[in-house]
């Protein structure tokens, strides 16, 4: 198991080292630069060619390959747009993320897991045909329009603000008053991210319940005499849910990734909406340290999540 | 106050976005500003300045005194000096300085004096010294691209700046020492609301009382009883540039012709929602060197035809102009994310054809469609808009020598607008310069390498529970509307006011 380990470590570093220098040529050689991207007649092309330089862009792409490197690990690295260190920018954005993106996953998981074994238990049942139906819905429906839609119908209905992530007159708050005020902001834009969520998962488990309860040992369970909540919860649950944990691998970049679109729509100060404008502004440091820690982040959750399987069934043995 | 972006550096030497400058304009002054209908200036940190003019102009300003910095330091001459000599520094990250490239000394004579000698006349020059002011004590010793100052700005301006929280809103409040008195508000919040359909629903809910906002909100927010929509035209115009290096576009008359044939009154009315009026060339409607005298060419289809019979342009039986056997057929590119430039274009497409041009759409992601069309010189046409500073020098956009490599891309050269446009930056005397802009207004419209296709207004809406408290001669005071001036609808933020009953907003301190 350790020597496993060891090589995945090793394997890790070098796919990490092979996607910056990928994303660095990527991000760097497409056409644009960070430099003047308003056409302002006022700005002559001699000045602009000043700023390349002191941005380091003139400089052959190895070279500012190094540079990104050597300040990122130094903490001298500085956004083009505004100056300010690129890790204390990510940093202050990060728990907000963070935080939608927790609670759009326990309503994710709290909802799909119950709704999948449900719609097992009675398939094809008019109850599974609508859960069905439901799931293609939501899989389907474009999230920033559903988005629209209940921000229209809650302000309509309370006149209350829903955008950002409080109401920004907080006089006279108490901190109960806070709290809820926080939770209500929360409220829409975790639901519009969990719903893509709900729908597939729950679709996840139900196929995988189904793939279970035909095998032998849920037949044998059965012949013994068991009640059928115990063959249900306790026996074919444990072995449904294995597949799970390759979804593991996928949740933890997902956790600080972001939405560009509902943070966008919801006015949620994320990493998503950052990126994305980092992206249209050109702005290398923030988009290539960005993709990096999403990078690490999704070799982690693949390595934890091998290795965890390697712990939760009995039948995958590393050598 | 809502805005779709934040901003980025709270240093007006630094800032090029307009949500960093709305708040520099609230935290920071300049020397002078501009007055309210944009034609003239007033004093704003200088009480007054004289301007030698002579082959090496001398501007003196003489400055207020005890002014103070919000953190209690007095404002002097050597800020100003300080700030002149930060833009000219080439490590600052500044696209600023082109404009004080024709200074040749800056000097302080004495704390409350400072003079400027040019190298050459440069009337353009004095709307470069309503940059805001930095203070000198705050950024002598640190490096002015990374500083923390950039964040947490202190200026001498109306309001003083409390906090800012990334993408969510940055806090001012008013600054009880401002040397013009303490405003009446009790401060700004400045909200960043990215999502511009989304305004509606601030303004709904009382998240926000004034927002600038797009013409297909307008009758949406005209609707709404506790809301006022102001508008005026901007500082700017749409229009479809041709690209004088290719034979196509040479004559005049073909030109002319183009732009009879677009209807640019329907254009207003589907693009724009009615929110726009036609332009006749090269300037904004409404500033002084906008010339009244020349008339917008109109729509006229059969004129059109006319005129490039004239040229040799005859519709074959499929109905496709054609000369020499070749049909009369261009692409006219734009750039894409920009819904009002894709939707004029298809309209354009579609009133060409009509006429028997073939026109190919294609539309290019913003960099891409800069740098491999238009600093290429490479394009048939090309839709783009110009936003305009207030002084009228258009010497980049038009002159013949910004041809290779500047912002004259449609290489437009006409020896008279050349000569013109040097005259216009060289004299100070604003009825003189009326004269030379109306002249170089007349000239570009008669040759028409742009079809100038409309100014659109600039739109904004506002709570109505705010007012001007104004002082009438025997000092009483009372309450006014807010109007819209030339100069924007915030030029008198500092006198808005708030009846007591209708004071919903308490400021925490």
């Amino acid at each position: 198991m350790s020597t496993y380990i060891a090589r995945r470590l090793i394997y890790m570093f070098i796919t990490l080292v092979g996607i910056s220098i990928i994303s660095w040529v990527i991000i760097t050689q497409a056409p644009g630069s960070p430099i003047a991207l308003t056409m302002d007649p006022k700005v002559s092309p001699k000045i602009i060619a000043q700023m390349e330089k002191n941005y380091d862009l003139d400089k052959p792409i190895y070279q500012q390959y190094f540079l990104w490197l050597e300040r990122l690990f130094t903490g001298k690295l500085y956004s083009f747009k505004d100056g300010r260190p690129v890790m204390r920018k990510i940093a202050e954005r990060i728990w907000n993320t963070l935080l939608l993106n927790v609670v759009s996953i326990l309503i994710i998981f709290s909802l799909a897991i119950p709704l999948g074994i449900f719609s097992a238990r009675k398939r094809y049942t008019f109850l599974d045909h609508l859960g069905t139906f439901g799931a293609y819905v939501g899989i389907s429906i474009p999230s920033f329009w559903l988005a629209y839609l209940l921000i229209l119908a809650t302000v309509k209905l309370f006149g209350y603000p829903v955008l950002g992530m409080r109401t920004f007159v907080e006089e006279g708050f108490t901190t109960v008053d806070i709290v809820m005020d926080h939770l209500w902001h929360l409220m829409l834009p975790s639901i519009i991210l969990a719903i893509g969520g709900i729908a597939a998962l729950s679709r996840y488990t139900r196929s995988s319940m189904l793939e279970v309860i035909r095998q032998d040992y849920i037949r044998t369970a059965k012949a013994k005499g068991l009640p059928e909540e115990t063959v249900y919860y306790k026996h074919a649950l444990r072995n449904a849910l294995l597949p799970v944990i390759t979804l593991f691998g996928f949740i933890v970049p997902g956790l600080i990734g972001g939405s560009i679109i509902i943070e966008t729509v919801f006015a949620w100060p994320g990493i998503g909406r950052l990126a994305y404008q980092a992206v249209l502004a050109r702005d290398y440091p923030v988009v290539m340290t960005v993709l990096t820690i999403s990078a690490v982040l999704t070799l982690i959750g693949n390595f934890v999540a091998d290795v965890l399987y390697g712990v939760a069934d009995p039948r995958i043995r590393y050598g | 106050m809502s805005s779709i972006g934040d901003a980025s550096y709270l240093n007006p030497v630094l800032a090029q976005d307009s949500a960093s400058s709305d708040i520099n304009s609230f935290v920071f002054n300049g020397l002078i500003k501009y007055n309210r209908s944009l034609d003239g200036f007033v004093g704003d940190l200088a009480e007054s300045w004289k301007v030698e003019t002579g082959p090496q102009p001398v501007i003196t300003f003489h400055l207020r005194k005890g002014v103070l910095w919000h953190d209690g330091k007095e404002f002097t001459a050597e800020d100003v000096k300080f700030t002149y000599d930060k833009i000219m520094d080439e490590k600052t990250n500044t696209v600023r300085r082109s404009s004080y490239e024709l200074v040749k000394s800056a000097e302080v004579l004495d704390p409350y004096t400072f003079r400027v000698t040019y190298k050459e006349p440069f009337s353009p020059g004095l709307d470069s010294w309503g940059i805001g002011i930095i203070p000198k004590h705050l950024l002598e010793n640190v490096d002015i691209n990374t500083t923390s100052f950039n964040r947490h700005p202190i200026g001498t301006g109306p309001f003083r700046f409390i906090e800012w929280v990334s993408d969510e809103k940055i806090v001012l409040d008013a600054n009880s020492q401002y040397f013009e008195g303490k405003p009446d508000l009790n401060g700004i919040i400045y909200r960043i609301i990215p999502e511009t359909a989304l305004n509606e629903m601030e303004m709904l809910t009382r998240g926000a009382d004034y927002s600038s906002i797009s013409p297909f909100e307008y009758r949406r927010m005209e609707e709404i009883p506790s809301v006022k929509v102001y508008s005026q035209p901007s500082l700017g115009y749409t229009y479809i540039g041709y690209n004088l290096k290719n034979p196509l576009f040479q004559d005049r008359r073909v030109r002319r012709a183009l732009t009879y044939a677009i209807n640019r009154e329907q254009i207003v009315q589907y693009v724009l929602y009615g929110l726009g009026v036609v332009a006749t060339g090269p300037f904004p409607n409404q500033m002084w060197y906008w010339n009244p005298n020349v008339k917008p060419i109109p729509y006229d289809p059969q004129k059109a035809r006319e005129l490039l019979a004239e040229v040799g342009w005859k519709p074959n039986k499929n109905g496709i102009l054609e000369k020499e056997g070749k049909p009369f057929r261009f692409t006219l590119i734009t750039n894409s994310g920009n819904d009002t430039r894709r939707d004029v274009a298809v309209l354009v497409q579609r009133q060409l054809h009509e006429i028997g041009i073939d026109v190919t759409l294609e539309l290019y992601e913003w960099s891409v469609f800069i740098k491999d069309f238009i600093d290429a010189r490479h394009f048939d046409a090309c839709i783009l808009g110009w936003g305009l500073s207030v002084d009228p020098d258009a010497y980049e956009i038009w002159h013949s020598s910004q041809i290779d490599k500047g912002f004259n891309f449609t290489s437009y050269r006409n020896p008279e607008v050349d000569k013109l446009l040097v005259e216009g930056r060289r004299e100070y005397d604003i009825q003189k310069r009326k004269q030379i802009y109306w002249r170089i207004h007349e000239l570009i419209a008669d040759d028409q390498p742009y079809t100038f296709l409309f100014v659109p207004l600039a739109i904004s809406a506002l709570e109505k529970r705010f007012f001007l408290l104004q002082k009438d001669q025997a000092g009483k005071e009372h309450l006014e509307p807010i109007r819209m001036e030339k100069a924007g609808l915030l030029y008198d933020i500092t006198k808005w006011y708030v009846p007591k009953m209708k004071q919903e907003v308490q400021f925490q301190k």
